[in-house]
């Protein structure tokens, strides 16, 4: 027995010895002319991994397209990406792997706050530039300098300021506010809880709900009994499509002017169409829905949904996959610009100049958000069950904020929302 | 809080019926964790397995619930051959067969989850039916007939199950291999057969647990981890092996979860559920129900 232990340890030391030595050799004679190395950890399975997975196509698309322009600083790149489970926990370890084993020469951060909140400390300790990937106000308290986030929105009140508007214009008072136990949701409430604040509106419910939770009647119900006039829910995916069932077969109650508000999953493609009719009248937030003009997104998107439907992610993609492509576009315009891929030099360059991408010209503010928010906020009208195209029409989802995109008003109460076409 | 004794009832009813689904995702594992000692981690993740086989049966136009029955002999047959496979691997090897079936089941569970995603990909599934998405309205109460469903299932299995083990000559035998596995070979059994047969039941049982999983709401491959923990804290919770007592903890567990997230605060819900584990351990080890 332990001769054959000891047997097994040599094998496995001798396999991890060749292993790193053929991942190590030749990067000594590549040298400099290899290819850019850009790499990532992306959520490809867990709560997040449905969106990971078309982020990571989109990232690979504009890998696929800068390659056939001659790559950049004319050497090819190379995306790595690991998958983090959704898990905060496998975030550190693999970044600390890209930079001390891959060597990669690009970071980007991996889908939504949670998992990124780690790495954030290691990333500003080094002195990296990270590309944020739609994570809410992770840099809030680190100030990194070298933080570019790719996600329409800046600070708490950019993302629910058009909710509460909508809210107010309806006359609604009071609030309940449901968010679930994590870093990103308790951000998204914080910044409700101010804006509630500062509108006078009276808060009768506010619960945090952990991320086990498996049914959610009970917290529908106890949300009815505070007879709020509107609803704000900061949730995930999984949650998301819980809460929706729920509200269908509980009921809020005839107070509720407007529901939803920071619901992530009402954007996936998947969850949207398995939701079906039970989504209408629901106001929630978007990055973009049909409509909205950006140069080249429409060509992206087409482009896109030939490659999701053999990958078998999220066919319409909407939501992550043009603003994972940006991410690329954004490297892409530093690198040029900075002629080198020195990380200080290239956030120098994006800290002082606009980009231009297939989601709008973008611009930082100094903690590395959008100068100019850009979330909106969108009512589902008239959604049929089992019928994925139809989100590819306009008027499935109604912007009713901001006024720059606005193609329709809010209607209220919620249970005449519901029935709205 | 909001508190009145309307709420207070609805949460209960809420609880029972939260209770009863949390019984029916872990009666199998009181067959093969609670009767047979097998540390089966790979159970959610069977569960999980169910739940897409459901899906696919289900699209072609079965039942949800019929479809988890049309697929409990096929995940008999697939738990008598796993069982095989950790005999033959582990089990008739000595002593360390625990510790070592332990990585076994969690490798098996990693298989089927990387499996899954695949197949699937990572994007939730879920199955339509007339019950799913409507509740029964009783007066001010809206009860959801998913969570009904659940309800119902769970007692037909208790019951069952109970019958089986008690009225039957393999029932008893399975009993009997749980509390004394040589009094068993002398009495002319073969205890491997035997606990091949459970754990062939406890699988097929996670077949129709996997039903009314996708049935209570959307499935993903990794659903199996959330799992892990609350289905050994209501077989712990009940007493290893009763099949009343872990309907009774599940219900225990449900309805005292149900309170706090309605009534007091939600993030306390967890805390709850496993600190009352904790006590009942405390003051009596071999679980509530246990002998």
């Amino acid at each position: 027995m332990k001769a054959s232990r000891r047997n097994a340890l040599k094998a496995g030391a001798a396999l991890a010895a060749a292993t790193a030595a053929s991942t190590t050799f030749p990067r000594f004679a590549i040298g400099q002319s290899g290819p850019i190395k850009i790499g990532m950890s992306m959520p490809q399975t867990g709560s997040l991994g449905a969106g990971g997975q078309a982020a990571l196509l989109a990232l690979r698309m504009w890998v696929e397209d800068v390659n056939k322009r001659g790559g950049l600083l004319k050497r090819q790149v190379e995306l790595t990406a690991y998958d983090d489970q959704t898990n905060p926990a496998n975030v550190p370890g693999i970044y600390t792997k890209l930079l001390d084993v891959d060597k990669v020469d690009l970071l980007i951060a991996p889908y939504g706050t949670v998992p990124t909140a780690p790495i954030m400390p290691m990333v500003k300790q080094r002195g990296l530039l990270l590309m944020g990937n739609f994570s809410f106000q992770v840099n809030a308290k680190v100030q990194h300098d070298m933080w570019f986030n790719n996600s329409p929105w800046n600070d708490a009140s950019s993302w629910s300021d058009g909710f509460f508007k909508a809210g107010q214009s309806a006359g609604a008072k009071t609030v309940a506010v449901l968010a679930a136990d994590n870093d990103f949701a308790q951000n998204l409430a914080n910044g409700a809880r101010t804006l509630a604040k500062q509108g006078g509106i009276q808060s009768v419910y506010d619960q945090n709900y952990p991320p086990t939770t498996t049914d959610f009647s009970s917290l529908i119900r106890g949300i009815r009994a505070a007879k709020p006039d509107m609803v704000f829910v900061m949730s995930y995916p999984n949650d998301s499509v819980a809460i929706i069932r729920a509200v269908n077969e509980i009921g809020v109650g005839p107070s509720v002017q407007i529901f939803g508000g920071g619901m992530v999953g009402l954007q996936f493609t998947p969850i949207m169409t398995s939701l079906g009719s039970l989504l209408n009248g629901v106001l929630n937030y978007n990055s973009y829905v049909p409509g909205m003009k950006y140069p080249g997104v429409e060509d992206f998107l087409q482009r896109y949904a030939v490659k999701a439907k053999d990958a078998k992610v999220d066919p319409l993609g909407f939501y992550l996959p043009p603003f994972n492509y940006a991410i690329g576009q954004i490297f892409e315009q530093a690198v040029a610009a900075t002629k080198s891929i020195d990380q200080k030099a290239m956030a120098a360059w994006l800290r002082a100049n606009e980009v231009k991408t297939i989601v709008g010209p973008i611009r930082w503010n100094k903690d590395g958000e959008w100068a100019n928010a850009r979330v909106v906020q969108a009512q589902f009208r008239g959604i049929a069950d089992k019928d994925t195209e139809q989100f590819r029409q306009t008027g499935k989802q109604v912007v009713v904020y901001p006024d720059a995109y606005k193609t329709g008003s809010v209607i209220t109460p919620f249970e005449k929302a519901r029935s709205a076409k | 809080m909001i508190f009145s004794f309307d709420l207070l009832f609805e949460a209960v009813l809420f609880g029972v019926l939260l209770g009863c689904f949390y019984a029916a995702v872990s009666i199998g594992l009181s067959v093969s964790f609670g009767l047979l000692d097998v540390p089966h981690v790979a159970h959610p993740a069977l569960m999980v397995l169910g739940s897409y086989c459901t899906f696919i049966v289900a699209g072609w136009g079965l039942d949800p619930i019929v479809a988890g029955v049309v697929l409990m002999p096929v995940f008999f047959v697939l738990g008598v051959l796993i069982y095989r496979f950790y005999y033959e691997t582990f089990e008739k090897r000595g002593t360390e067969a625990g510790v070592r079936g332990l990585a076994f089941f969690f490798g098996l569970a990693f298989i089927i989850e990387v499996g899954l995603i695949l197949v699937f990909g990572v994007d939730q599934r879920t199955v339509q039916a007339p019950y799913i998405g409507s509740s029964l309205a009783l007066g001010e109460y809206r009860l959801p007939y998913r969570m009904l469903v659940a309800f119902g299932v769970a007692l037909c299995l208790t019951v069952v199950l109970t019958l089986y083990l008690s009225k039957t000559f393999t029932g008893r035998a399975i009993k009997a291999v749980a509390q004394d596995e040589p009094a068993l070979r002398l009495m002319g059994a073969n205890p491997v057969r035997i606990k091949q047969w459970a754990f062939g039941i406890a699988t097929g049982v996670s077949a129709l647990a996997g039903a009314m999983l996708i049935i209570v709401g959307p499935v993903e491959p990794a659903l199996d981890r959330l799992y892990i923990g609350r289905t050994f804290c209501v077989v712990v919770l009940a007493g290893l092996g009763s099949m009343t007592g872990t309907l009774g903890a599940g219900l225990i567990l449900g309805i005292s979860e149900s309170i706090v997230l309605m009534m007091f605060g939600a993030s306390w819900a967890p805390a709850v559920a496993f600190g009352l584990l904790l006590v009942v351990l405390g003051i009596r080890p071999q679980g509530l129900f246990g002998r």
